[in-house]
């Protein structure tokens, strides 16, 4: 019909179909992100009004006597949350993912059941560990007694040297699936053709695993790496559920979504402080930001070079 | 054809959107449909509307004391409309700013209360006459910093003090202790014993120890009203030393409670105790409903225990909800009356005998039909009152005194804080924003 186009028409159908995501994602992400982050130089006045304060509140956030310790305790808390998160959960689910590749005897259902915490509730998951580890009438106890044990038994969850460890790795025991299906995932797309050239050059099943597979599987070990990293640092729900808002025993599971929580939104006589509030969220967001970056400009660059 | 799909795909978008902009306009509209409610006329008939976070309480109000109100009062009716405890303050102020809330407003203790009637949304009480059957310990949480306007009917507190197993008392040969030797004298002879734990209390949820243990024998130490009000007026400070010795009893408990009291949290602690393995709990009157439910021994309790013999002593007495009045609301003088029968002793006693364990605020002498409730009440002859030491003035600022007291007593019970070190932490975080 329309022969003659000496130019190409602005294609506004990529418009169109972009303009559903592009609205809803400005208007519920992007927009409350901004404005959070603008929030975050203002302080609230006597009659409710806003006042700009500048970098007032982040001077108050790194100095002040009652915000820089439980800042800087949170910032510690969530690094250690982090780092068990990387060690444990990920060698973990790097482990099972290549034996459940390796091609074991009913793998698919091994499967299901590591991946099963992962879809519970955290509230379920709180629930459950806490009555496991209960001093009371937990299991645990008497499991370690079975086996002559008992004495090494502690109130985990109660102890300040323990209880952000015993809190990670119960986080460990629900996220594992999630790394875990995504190198399974990786694992199994690796061709059957190098596999098999390799076996008959002779390596055995480590060299292959650490000399083929692995790096093939980088991108993967990037991707696990930036979602642990970012599910980390937005971390709240289990803590909030086994500790509460004050992060017990003297903050030592305190981490920054509990931190955020407790300022923006205060707790039992404690008022919310929603411009402090927003200044940790503003410091959430440019520690994920900065994490990502880094990802995005060292890690991703770096594999894509690999890949070619 | 092009065109057509364009046209086709752009219209499907507007309306997409519009569909999604719609429900907000009904909405919008719907607050100034409401007819404008005349005034009524005397013997018209008027609906007064609560508001208010106890829904536990609902059939108590809708079968007893709202049908008791309304035989004495037929032209007024009144309907109890609670919300979720957790959301109560939320909704309560959307519906105050837009106009929709009821008649009258449960109030909760303190600053939650005192900035709804700066804000000019509960009405002063102070040409209330029966105002004055109210102790001002009973109105201190709903008045205004110079005590100039009290806004709030005050409906009920809890006291607080030690449940002890009455059964493993005397299976012991154990009596009821007045001091703390003889405290801890009990304690040591059922640690001692070792089928109970003796003070069946954890650490885990941190407001226990500071709630059922700090506000609970501190004020035997520090004087009831004479030392709280000595921390507003600075008169006194967290690092006296009657503070310090509060803090030092409490972190001589840790070895007279259940081993990996760290990780115990509250609803354990409960279930210890009415499981029957241990001993003493202490707690507050809150707790006699549940406790009478699930424990199938006898029960008793006893007030903190003084220094010596024949001391004074001093109870934490909670003032914990109160009745206001909506400044907007179109009925004032139906809930006028509502309030003013609210400080009789008929109410007074409906109140506290339907709700066992929260004790009307009023003078009123009224008899209770729980022995433990009617045992909690009678402290209140026999000792001073005094309410938490952390809730009028003193939990404004940053760092919040009540958290901070959550914390140190848990740690000080936990050994990981001493108690001077409790004391210094917590009057530097009050002194950081709190001039007297």
């Amino acid at each position: 019909m329309e022969e003659k186009q000496t130019r190409k028409p602005f294609p506004t159908h990529i418009l169109v179909f972009l303009a559903p995501a592009a609205i809803i994602y400005t208007l519920f992400m992007v927009y409350p992100l901004l404005d959070s982050l603008r929030l975050s130089f203002f302080t609230i006045g006597e009659q409710n009004q806003e006042i700009f304060v500048g970098i007032q509140n982040y001077i108050t956030l790194f100095t002040d006597t009652n915000y820089a310790p439980r800042f800087l305790g949170a910032l510690k808390n969530n690094l250690a949350f982090f780092a068990i998160h990387m060690v444990v959960q990920n060698s973990i689910a790097l482990l099972l993912a290549a034996l459940l590749a390796s091609g074991i005897r009913g793998s698919s259902i091994y499967r299901s059941v590591l991946f099963l915490p992962t879809v519970l509730s955290v509230v379920i998951i709180g629930f459950i560990w806490q009555l496991i580890l209960n001093p009371l009438w937990g299991v645990s106890e008497s499991i370690l007694e079975a086996v002559s044990l008992g004495h090494l038994f502690q109130p985990w969850l109660g102890l300040p040297e323990t209880a952000l460890i015993t809190v990670s790795l119960i986080s460990v025991w629900q996220f594992v699936g999630i790394p875990m299906i995504l190198f399974f995932a990786a694992l199994i797309g690796i061709p059957e053709e190098l596999l098999e050239a390799a076996r008959v050059d002779g390596a055995s099943g480590w060299q292959t695993f650490w000399r083929i597979k692995f790096p093939l599987i980088l991108p993967a070990v990037g991707i696990v790496a930036i979602l642990t990293f970012v599910g980390n640092f937005n971390a709240f729900d289990l803590i909030y559920t086994m500790k509460g808002a004050n992060a017990g025993p003297d903050f030592a599971t305190d981490i920054m979504g509990t931190l955020f929580y407790r300022t923006f939104f205060g707790q039992q006589l404690q008022l919310g402080n929603p411009t402090m509030g927003a200044t940790v969220a503003a410091m959430m967001f440019l520690i994920i930001l900065t994490g990502v970056l880094l990802y995005i400009f060292l890690w991703q660059r770096r594999i894509q070079e690999i890949e070619m | 054809m092009r065109k057509h799909i364009m046209l086709i795909m752009f219209v499907t978008l507007a309306l997409l959107l519009v569909s999604c902009g719609t429900p907000a306009t009904p909405e919008a509209t719907e607050a100034p449909e409401v007819p404008d409610e005349v005034a009524p006329e005397p013997g018209e008939e008027v609906t007064l509307t609560i508001e208010s976070w106890r829904n536990d309480d609902l059939t108590i109000w809708e079968d007893t004391i709202i049908p008791a109100f309304e035989a004495q009062h037929p032209n007024i009716k009144v309907v109890f409309a609670p919300t979720a405890p957790a959301e109560y303050n939320g909704v309560l102020n959307t519906k105050l700013e837009g106009g929709t809330a009821g008649d009258l407003i449960t109030c909760r203790p303190f600053d939650t209360s005192l900035g709804l009637f700066d804000q000019g949304h509960l009405a002063s009480l102070n040409d209330l006459a029966g105002m004055d059957n109210f102790s001002d310990v009973a109105k201190s949480a709903w008045i205004t910093d110079d005590s100039s306007d009290v806004f709030c009917v005050p409906m009920a507190s809890v006291i607080h003090g030690f449940f002890y197993n009455a059964d493993a008392f005397s299976e012991l040969g154990l009596e009821e202790p007045t001091t703390r030797d003889e405290f801890f004298a009990v304690a040591d002879a059922i640690k001692a014993d070792g089928s109970y734990d003796a003070i069946g209390m954890g650490t885990a949820d941190q407001w226990e120890a500071a709630t059922m243990g700090f506000q609970n024998v501190g004020p035997n130490y520090w004087l009831g009203e004479e030392g709280r009000l000595g921390l507003i007026a600075g008169t006194e400070q967290y690092t006296d030393q009657q503070y310090v010795d509060t803090w030092a009893e409490l972190a001589s408990w840790a070895e007279y409670m259940p081993s990996g009291f760290e990780a115990i949290k509250y609803p354990d602690a409960q279930s210890l105790f009415t499981l029957g393995r241990s001993a003493i709990y202490p707690t507050g009157s809150w707790e006699i409903s549940v406790f009478e439910d699930q424990a199938d021994f006898e029960m008793g309790i006893f007030p903190p225990p003084v220094e010596s013999a024949g001391d004074t002593c001093f109870i934490s007495d909670h003032t914990d909800i109160a009745l206001g009045m909506n400044t907007a609301s179109e009925n004032a003088d139906a809930a006028k009356i509502f309030l003013e029968w609210m400080t009789t002793a008929e109410f007074a006693e409906m109140y506290s005998n339907s709700l066992p364990g929260f004790f009307t605020l009023s003078n009123h002498d009224i008899s209770l039909d729980n022995p433990l409730a009617q045992e909690f009440m009678s402290w209140r002859g026999d000792c001073e009152e005094t309410i938490r030491n952390s809730y009028q003035i003193l939990s404004r600022g940053e760092p919040n005194l009540e958290n901070e007291l959550w914390r140190v007593s848990a740690a000080v019970i936990n050994g990981t804080l001493t108690p001077e070190e409790a004391a210094q932490e917590i009057q530097d975080g009050l002194d950081s924003w709190y001039a007297p």
